[in-house]
């Protein structure tokens, strides 16, 4: 107890919560009569006023296609949305400007290079490695990829708190495997892989690697140069940006040599029905009109991270994290499943003889947005031989006082359900 | 609380704590697998039909306590009804969780079933309920084609 209350006050010191609070004008509303608690981050972060300011500026005041017009709004959305893609760059520490692709999201970063890169390099008897923490989106494209060339794809397994497990992941390196394609963070569970070694044991065997991000960006500065990465993507709507807009990071030498993942306007430099030729990257990526206005928003979502000291952030998180998970271990009869010594953002639990959907339902009713389910990581369910879970995902304007509220509205749970 | 009393009465929970013919049945006419993707729900619903009559019904699987009380009060409404009966149960029990039973029939002939008219209440949940008889009625279909090919 009395730890608890030391974290409590060093937290409301260092960390200017309330203040921060006050930037997403979602947090003040209510639901089902209670003030809202938003626990349901991993799914998607809400948007500071700044974010929501900068698509509602470039719709009223400067809206206009890109990369064509030589008017004056034409000029300045394109001036804007390129300034987008160098606040990204920054943002991961890529080296160049050209390595940052607009994409629809991570799952659609996912797909392009499965599609490009994968089609190209991976052929019949080669193989694909993932690890046993992948959602469906560092799956399935993978699957069908292989299903496709008639290559196998490979688990890299976890063990029983949540972890891959390293001398597996080693030992199923080989020759064989032709990319290798693994979370940063797991979005059921928690879990923060080792990465960066991940990568290093990868290029002892030529093997590039995608690190899908996603659930990563809005924890912790990522430096997609220092991690050494080949490809990472990350979702705008997960770090506080619009939905329909994600990145995909990639070297130059890889995009360069891989082919366009859609035919259409702005992939190409010059078409005539014999011949297309191709744009240079990031463009050959881009078919179409972008998402002009979710680039803007992005920009000003790191924008507004920015503001925050990184570390102090983390270190509330972290705070958040741990009280959750000290709080929710003392409920009798409540089990956290991933108990991973390296983790962000995310509890995942269940109550004994209670299923999750039931406390999903209970919680609403006390203005708690949680998620149940499977969280689209079936084979992770599998692992720890349950259906669903209950999660709750934190971002850094939640609070200990939010905590303690869920924890009293399980209780209410378990009232309900006669458990008492 | 007071919607939640109304989504989990006493019923519901007694049927999600002891449901009733929660086994697999060895001789059943029809079993059919329902399964709900979203949230995992999963249940195998088994049917003995004798002369067009529903002599024996059961019923295995995981999910929410809504789920799992439906199936297992479906499960003792049914037994006994007429192949026709159970159809006109189907679309009651229907109207009765989606709030579109407008006075067509009076909520005490509903009986044990009257405790899901909560769930009208809980948009999200309406599925939960409804999958034990979707289940339950592709059986008794599945049945009918068997039937008409012989």
């Amino acid at each position: 107890m009395n730890t608890l209350m030391t974290i409590e006050k060093q937290t409301s010191i260092d960390f200017p919560v309330e203040e921060t609070r006050r930037d997403f004008p979602i947090l003040s509303t209510s639901v089902h009569d209670h003030p809202l608690v938003y626990l349901d981050n991993a799914a998607t972060t809400q948007k500071p006023q700044m974010v929501l300011d900068a698509i509602d500026r470039y719709y009223r005041a400067e809206n206009s296609n890109v990369h064509r017009g030589v008017h004056f709004l034409s000029e300045l959305a394109t001036k804007k949305y390129e300034a987008a893609r160098g606040t990204v760059r920054k943002f991961l520490n890529a080296g160049s400007e050209r390595e940052i692709i607009f994409v629809r999201g991570t799952t659609d970063a996912i797909n392009l290079v499965a599609a490009t890169f994968g089609r190209k390099n991976v052929q019949a008897g080669d193989e694909v490695l993932v690890t046993g923490l992948e959602h469906h989106s560092n799956i399935v494209p993978w699957q069908m990829l292989c299903e496709e060339k008639g290559a196998k794809l490979r688990v890299a397994p976890i063990n029983a708190i949540g972890e891959v497990l390293l001398d597996e992941f080693a030992g199923m390196l080989s020759g064989k495997i032709k990319i290798a394609a693994i979370s940063h963070v797991s979005n059921a569970l928690g879990t923060v892989n080792p990465v960066k070694q991940m990568i290093q044991m990868a290029h002892q065997h030529g093997i590039p690697v995608l690190v899908d991000g996603a659930q990563a960006v809005p924890h912790m500065r990522v430096d997609v140069r220092d991690l050494d990465a080949d490809f990472y993507a990350f979702s705008a709507h997960k770090v506080f940006g619009p939905t329909g807009l994600g990145i995909l990071y990639g070297k130059t030498r890889l995009l360069g040599s891989m082919p366009p993942y859609q035919g259409g306007g702005d992939m190409i430099k010059s078409v005539t029905f014999e011949k297309t030729i191709f744009n240079d990257i990031p463009y050959k990526f881009e078919a179409g009109t972008p998402h002009i206005a979710g680039a803007i928003g992005l920009a000003a979502a790191i924008d507004y991270m920015n503001h925050f000291d990184g570390k102090a952030l983390q270190q509330y998180e972290q705070t958040l994290l741990r009280s959750a998970h000290e709080k929710l271990a003392a409920i009798q009869g409540l089990r956290i499943i991933g108990d991973a010594r390296e983790k962000a953002g995310v509890v995942s639990f269940i109550l004994k003889g209670i299923h999750p959907h039931d406390i999903g339902t209970i919680l609403d009713q006390e203005g708690i947005a949680i998620r149940t389910g499977h969280h689209c990581a079936q084979p992770v369910m599998q692992k720890f031989g349950i259906p669903a879970t209950a999660r709750a995902s934190f971002a850094f304007y939640n609070t200990l006082n939010e905590i303690d509220e869920l924890v009293n509205a399980i209780h209410k749970v378990k009232e309900v359900f006669g458990h008492v | 609380m007071s919607d939640l009393k109304a989504l989990y009465q006493e019923i519901i929970l007694d049927h999600n704590r002891n449901p009733r013919n929660f086994k697999k049945m060895e001789d059943a006419s029809c079993s059919v697998d329902g399964y709900n993707p979203l949230c995992g729900d999963h249940y195998t619903i088994y049917l003995k039909l004798v002369n067009e009559i529903i002599t024996e019904i059961s019923f295995q699987g995981s999910g929410c306590a809504i789920s799992k009380a439906s199936a297992s009060v479906m499960s003792t409404v049914l037994k006994g009804k007429t192949r026709a009966e159970a159809g006109v149960w189907f679309e009651n029990f229907h109207h009765l969780v989606r709030g579109e039973n407008k006075n067509e029939k009076s909520i005490e002939e509903f009986g044990k079933l009257a405790a899901f008219a909560g769930v009208s209440e809980f948009p999200a949940r309406v599925k939960c309920a409804i999958l034990p008889w979707h289940t339950m009625k592709n059986a008794l279909e599945e049945k009918k084609e068997t039937v008409s090919t012989e």
